[in-house]
């Protein structure tokens, strides 16, 4: 099991444990993110990303930052898991893509990109996944409107006679 | 004019004979999205029977078809592939939208889901339900076959009459308002002329 006051002696004592439910939460600091992540596959067995996603905190009492984005672990042959989370703030939320540890993070992170608008910088492909292309704006954050800006509706009427 | 007519022999209008043909070979192109397409699956199969309609055949291809079924939501992703299928299909064609979210939108009101097919491509029938059972497809299905003998040309010329779009207003006055607001851009006059006459703003969405 791996301990917070080993990765704090590691990576900084910025990390701080929390748990719900006997799931256990580490938030780590943006910029040590690929670093954390790379030693808890490579030093502590976390062969496996189970999943992946993100949160939008506004209007989020007591919430300092605008963006979680959440990553879940697991040691498949211990069934040690493991939930990381780390902030990322506007106008450029940005964080390292996962690709070169897990393969398993190419559609999870083209999600939270095409939801959340969050880059993912080394991702061999990232694009939108669910929305067309030509779709501007990110549905899933919090000032996005859930009946949409008008996109539903821009199409080209095709009346009987004319089809 | 007593014309002697020969045993096995009757008159008729071209047209009429043309609509009884068509009416009783309605071969649907399922575009079937959602649980709707299991009810319609289930009209097709042993218990109900399409077939009884002369509407078994189900074609993959819409160049087969004559009746577009539209069973399920349609996401503004999917309306494109829908249209293109609509213009794919030859003439004479019909189109059932059916089921609540078909219609209407159902109770997926949300930025992605088109508010009713009928606001971008024409529907003759409207089938109400969530999903509706394979008997209100099925009278659905009746009812396209008395309006294709009720209104059926041979030519297909009742279908030029019906050049504007059948739906309903691409916005409501209530959603207008909340593009507006989410986008920050004034439509027109519009907004404040209804913003004077007191009418209620869209509700959430101010951020």
């Amino acid at each position: 099991m791996v301990e917070l006051s080993e990765l704090q002696a590691k990576f900084g004592s910025e990390l701080a444990e929390s748990s719900f439910r006997d799931n256990r939460r580490i938030d780590v600091p943006a910029a040590k993110l690929f670093e954390i992540l790379s030693s808890l596959k490579n030093d502590y067995g976390f062969n496996s990303l189970i999943d992946m996603t993100a949160v939008d905190y506004l209007e989020y009492e007591g919430a300092a930052d605008r963006f979680g984005v959440v990553y879940m672990l697991l040691d498949i042959f211990s069934g040690e898991r493991l939930i990381i989370r780390t902030a990322v703030n506007l106008p450029d939320p940005k964080l390292p893509s996962v690709y070169s540890l897990w393969r398993g993070c190419d559609w999870l992170e083209r999600e939270i990109f095409d939801m959340f608008g969050i880059v993912f910088e080394g991702h061999p492909d990232l694009r939108r996944i669910l929305m067309p292309e030509e779709f501007a704006a990110f549905p899933l954050r919090k000032d996005y409107p859930l009946k949409g800006r008008g996109e539903r509706h821009n199409f080209p009427v095709i009346t009987r006679s004319g089809s | 004019m007593a014309v002697g007519l020969p045993e096995n022999v009757f008159m008729t209008r071209l047209d009429a004979a043309a609509s009884w043909a068509r009416s009783n070979s309605l071969w649907p192109m399922p575009f079937a999205t959602a649980c709707c397409g299991i009810e319609l699956m289930a009209t097709a199969a042993s218990r109900h029977d399409l077939a009884r309609f002369g509407a078994e055949v189900m074609r993959f291809s819409p160049r087969q078809c004559d009746l577009l079924i539209v069973a399920g939501r349609v996401v503004m992703k999917m309306l494109p592939v829908l249209q293109r299928i609509w213009l794919q299909m030859p003439e004479p064609k019909w189109c059932i939208s059916m089921g609540a979210c078909a219609c209407s939108g159902g109770v997926f009101d949300t930025y992605a889901v088109v508010q009713g097919v009928d606001r971008f491509i024409p529907v003759d029938m409207y089938v109400p339900g969530c999903p509706p059972r394979p008997e209100q497809l099925i009278a659905a299905i009746m009812d396209m076959q008395a309006k294709v003998r009720r209104t059926g040309t041979v030519n297909g010329t009742e279908f030029m009459a019906r050049d504007t779009p059948m739906g309903p207003e691409p916005f409501e006055s209530e959603e207008r308002y909340r593009i507006q607001d989410a986008n920050l851009v004034q439509l027109g006059g519009f907004s404040a002329a209804m913003t004077a006459a007191g009418l209620k703003r869209g509700a959430a969405n101010h951020g």
